[in-house]
């Protein structure tokens, strides 16, 4: 093998990328490529051909076209469940992106001002985003427990003892605690990618546009938030994607049935439900209906997000 | 477009310019005791007491009697009492779920540094349409939910009776971790000068050996981002092993958990011990690595 590498490595100036041939360069992406093709691309690929077929437990049966999408949006508890669980998917997205871009953004803006404790603040920020979401996701509900928990001991006890009450236990309240928790676990992300961001900005144009008579308003427009564009964009992006995705925290806050009935449903937990507890002998086909419909559209929209923050890139600069 | 992860912004923590670039006597005037000064770091503290109070009261709770939380649900843990953890590790087989966690984590995190370190230095010494796909079908991953393709891999896996089995577990993690490893360590081989390698093969060395004795040493913050960023999202997942593993005994930590919260209800002192112990190794690892962690995490950001 390296006698043709060898021979095949004349000088090639301005072709600086090349120093395998196919064959080398094959061998070397090889157990990455097997890995991934069998764990991951090869399950995907069939897990969408799965929607299209009735099955009987875990016998595939008949080619059934479109049929399995059809009982989503016609059958309860399907034409329910799915509306239900995916404004609750929204809510979350909105609910992050809101907090992630106004205290986000407002602490890495302060943080790249501040010089003493800054790895401190940072380390304090990110360390709920690293900690386990299902263990996050306990821990609230313990602290947010009608009787004992701390949550509502800390309201009694600064006398706004009315408004305790059990969070998780009414439906009213039970999503937004969903919300809550997960912007709450997440804003450490925001807060780095943010602030690496603002320290990408070189100081001179700052100081060459204040002296210059900008406003900080005007700097901020004009300078900050282009700059901030693409950060913004992949928290957007990442976001999007992990609140399509939510599963941990729903489940840890209100079981796999999304309770208090299904008010903390999301379509994530609802595939779960329908493929592995309900018990249902197509259980198969309308979970791979759900999965596909989900897949598609996270993918859509990701891929819709990003292509909307590159032009506002362009139209910004 | 281009990578924000490179030999040199890896070094420096992001947010922080890097020391050479900070003017040395600028004319800074010293900061001044101003109401907005003030709100400012007030604002900091705030937030860094609501963000980190609930990690604080799940240790200090582990460290209190289920009687005492009753009571005073505000009370501090004196003096300790360690009980909550014995009961956790030894009664709720806290032991096995954590030496199993430990067990995947790393061997996943190692086999799926060890393949993408292959690929991405094809990727990066190559030039051709085939592998320039192969790199965007890896790259696709960091976006696409595979999680959704569960079923299939059930029925893979049950097939090859590696259900409720951890190398079936390691094998799963181990390529869901290729995406993202490819992603950093391809980025990082590219920027290498070509010349290394054509300085190796004139001294007779082979593809391998070039890699092996070149490239590798030359990569290593961007191989120690890669394996501790991915020891998170491994160590943390729960979905994997709630649907492949059925048997209580390969069980990982957040399994166990949800395992453990049926069981033990009521039972506050030793459900905060749990929860405590899932979360010492990443809070010990954050600590010890907070470059790599922070690099990891603003790597994708040039996506």
């Amino acid at each position: 093998m390296s006698a043709t590498s060898m021979t095949t490595a004349p000088r090639r100036r301005g072709n600086t990328g090349i120093a395998l041939t196919r064959r080398t360069g094959m061998v070397f992406v090889l157990p990455a490529l097997i890995l991934f093709g069998v764990f991951i691309a090869y399950p995907l690929l069939t897990a969408l051909s799965y929607s299209f077929f009735g099955w009987t437990g875990i016998v595939r049966g008949d080619f059934v076209g479109l049929e399995n999408y059809l009982t989503l949006f016609t059958k309860l508890p399907y034409s329910e469940d799915i509306p239900n669980a995916f404004v609750h998917n929204v809510l979350l997205f909105v609910g992050a992106m809101l907090f992630q871009n106004t205290v986000g953004l407002g602490l890495a803006t302060l943080l790249h001002r501040v010089r003493r404790f800054k790895r401190f603040f940072q380390t304090m920020y990110t360390l709920p985003y690293l900690v386990s979401p299902l263990v996050i996701g306990y821990l609230w509900s313990l602290m947010l427990s009608p009787l004992f928990g701390p949550v509502n001991a800390v309201l009694r006890t600064i006398g706004l003892g009315e408004i305790a009450q059990p969070w998780l236990g009414n439906p009213q309240t039970a999503i937004w605690v969903v919300v809550f928790v997960t912007a709450w676990q997440w804003i450490g992300f925001p807060v780095l990618l943010y602030g690496a961001a603002l320290g990408g900005i070189p100081e001179e144009i700052e100081e060459a546009a204040s002296l210059d008579g900008a406003s900080s308003w005007q700097r901020f427009r004009s300078i900050t938030l282009p700059m901030l564009v693409p950060a913004i964009g992949t928290v957007s992006v990442l976001t999007f994607i992990g609140a399509m995705e939510a599963f941990p925290i729903p489940y840890a806050l209100g079981g796999s049935q999304g309770n208090p009935a299904g008010a903390t449903d999301v379509l994530s937990l609802l595939f779960y439900r329908t493929a592995f507890e309900s018990g249902s002998s197509n259980a198969i086909g309308t979970s791979s209906a759900i999965a596909t419909l989900l897949f598609l559209f996270i993918f859509g929209i990701s891929m819709l997000i990003t292509w909307l923050m590159r032009r506002a890139e362009r139209k910004l600069f | 477009m281009t990578a924000t992860i490179s030999p040199s912004t890896a070094d420096a923590a992001p947010g922080e310019r890097p020391p050479a670039r900070r003017r040395p006597a600028a004319p800074r005037r010293r900061q001044k005791v101003t109401a907005g000064g003030v709100a400012s770091s007030t604002f900091l503290w705030l937030y860094a007491a609501i963000s980190i109070a609930p990690l604080l009261l799940m240790l200090s709770n582990s460290l209190r009697t289920t009687q005492d939380m009753a009571k005073h649900p505000l009370g501090l843990p004196l003096p300790p009492n360690f009980t909550s953890y014995q009961k956790a590790w030894i009664t709720a087989s806290f032991d096995t779920y954590f030496f199993n966690s430990i067990f995947v984590t790393v061997a996943s995190v190692l086999l799926s540094t060890a393949v993408s370190l292959l690929a991405a230095y094809a990727f990066a010494r190559t030039k051709s349409k085939l592998f320039a796909t192969l790199e965007g079908l890896f790259l696709s991953g960091l976006m696409l939910p595979v999680y959704l393709a569960i079923l299939p891999l059930f029925f893979m896996l049950d097939a090859a009776g590696l259900i409720s089995n951890l190398g079936g577990l390691i094998l799963v993690y181990g390529a869901l971790g290729i995406p993202f490893s490819t992603f950093v360590l391809a980025s990082f081989f590219r920027q290498l000068p070509i010349e290394l390698d054509e300085a190796a093969r004139l001294d007779g060395a082979g593809p391998f050996m070039t890699f092996w004795r070149v490239h590798l040493p030359l990569v290593r913050p961007a191989i120690a981002t890669v394996i501790v960023f991915r020891f998170v999202p491994v160590w943390n997942d729960f979905f994997y092993p709630l649907i492949l593993i059925r048997d209580q005994s390969a069980y990982t930590l957040p399994v166990g958990i949800t395992r453990f919260f049926g069981e033990y209800q009521t039972d506050w002192a030793t459900l905060f011990a749990g929860l405590t112990l899932a979360t010492i190794p990443l809070v010990v690892l954050f600590l010890l690595a907070t470059k790599q962690i922070v690099s990891g995490l603003t790597a994708g950001m040039s996506k």
